[in-house]
């Protein structure tokens, strides 16, 4: 039988490796928002892993309110990203100082 | 049970390879093609977790929506990858070590000492007439109405923001405005009454 440590280990992996991606890639916005969409998925199969061994459908609930709100984050992140494409013809996050006092 | 641990291996090694891929590549569109691949894989691991409908979920939302629109806004910007490269192999060994010392401290806690079989059994597999959808339903619909009405709030809150946010107005463009065309009154604005003396057509005589 499949255990639930093999499902939390297997989003652990899946977790870790986002993070690695945030270090990887911290010069491309959309490569971020990417990880930021793993990482979401990570914990989205921790949720319903514990669902299905504890046989209760709250879990399951919960993932689907993080699924509206990680595509509502999605939406906006990449519509932010839009404008800044137009505004300042670049997504490198170095070049985005322009908050700096 | 042989062949269920057989796909969950095999779902799990797709899964966490195409993560791999999606932050190694130097494409962007190569990485979200990968992503698809990630939540695909994991959608069938959702499957074998009974979670049907969050699986079908997964993939018609997140492959069919939002990847969709991440390939979308990937192909739209003309982006210099070159630069945004530099530094990858920097940051190399510090992402490595940091993902390491995560994953052996999660690995430490959720490991099969604390969440293995002796701890939380194997339920038993549900049978045909346990319907995941109905009862999904069931709860978002009594339990969870509020916040379902919440989370319908947000989508319209991210659908106002988006559509605002990448709204832009042309000078050049042509439209009618509607509140000025209600406004039109007869007087002045389309009919011109001009005063002049009565004409007397000349009869012909034969």
């Amino acid at each position: 039988m499949i255990a639930l440590s093999d499902y939390l280990i297997l989003s652990g992996i899946l977790f870790c490796l986002a993070v690695a991606g945030i270090f990887l890639n911290r010069k491309n916005v959309i490569i971020l928002l990417m990880c930021i969409e793993l990482m979401l998925l990570a914990v989205n199969t921790n949720f319903i892993a514990f669902s299905h061994f504890l046989q209760d459908m709250t879990g399951q609930v919960f993932v689907f309110f993080i699924l509206t709100v990680a595509a509502a984050e999605a939406a906006i992140g990449l519509a932010i990203l839009v404008v800044l494409f137009r505004n300042r013809r670049t997504i490198n996050v170095q070049d985005l100082d322009r908050l700096k006092g | 049970m042989g062949f269920e641990k057989f796909l969950f291996y095999c779902f799990a090694a797709i899964t966490v390879a195409a993560a791999v891929m999606v932050i190694t590549r130097r494409n962007p569109v190569h990485a979200v093609l990968w992503m698809v691949v990630a939540f695909v894989s994991s959608a069938a691991l959702w499957l074998l977790l009974e979670a049907e409908f969050l699986g079908i979920v997964l993939v018609l939302v997140y492959v069919g929506a939002v990847m969709v629109l991440f390939l979308f806004v990937v192909m739209m910007l003309d982006i210099d990858i070159a630069t945004l490269r530099a530094g990858f192999i920097k940051y190399l060994p510090v992402g490595a070590l940091v993902a390491t010392v995560m994953l052996v401290e999660i690995v430490l806690i959720v490991g099969p000492g604390n969440f293995g079989l002796d701890a939380f059994p194997a339920p038993p597999a549900a049978g045909v007439e346990v319907n995941n959808t109905h009862d999904l339903g069931m709860m978002l619909y009594t339990v969870y109405v509020y916040p379902f009405e919440l989370a319908a709030v947000i989508l319209l809150v991210a659908i106002v923001a988006a559509i605002r946010l990448t709204l832009r107005h042309r000078i050049d463009t042509k439209f009618i405005d509607p509140a000025r065309q209600v406004a039109v009154r007869k007087g002045p604005d389309r009919i011109r009454i001009v005063k002049m003396p009565a004409v007397v057509e000349a009869e012909t005589q034969e």
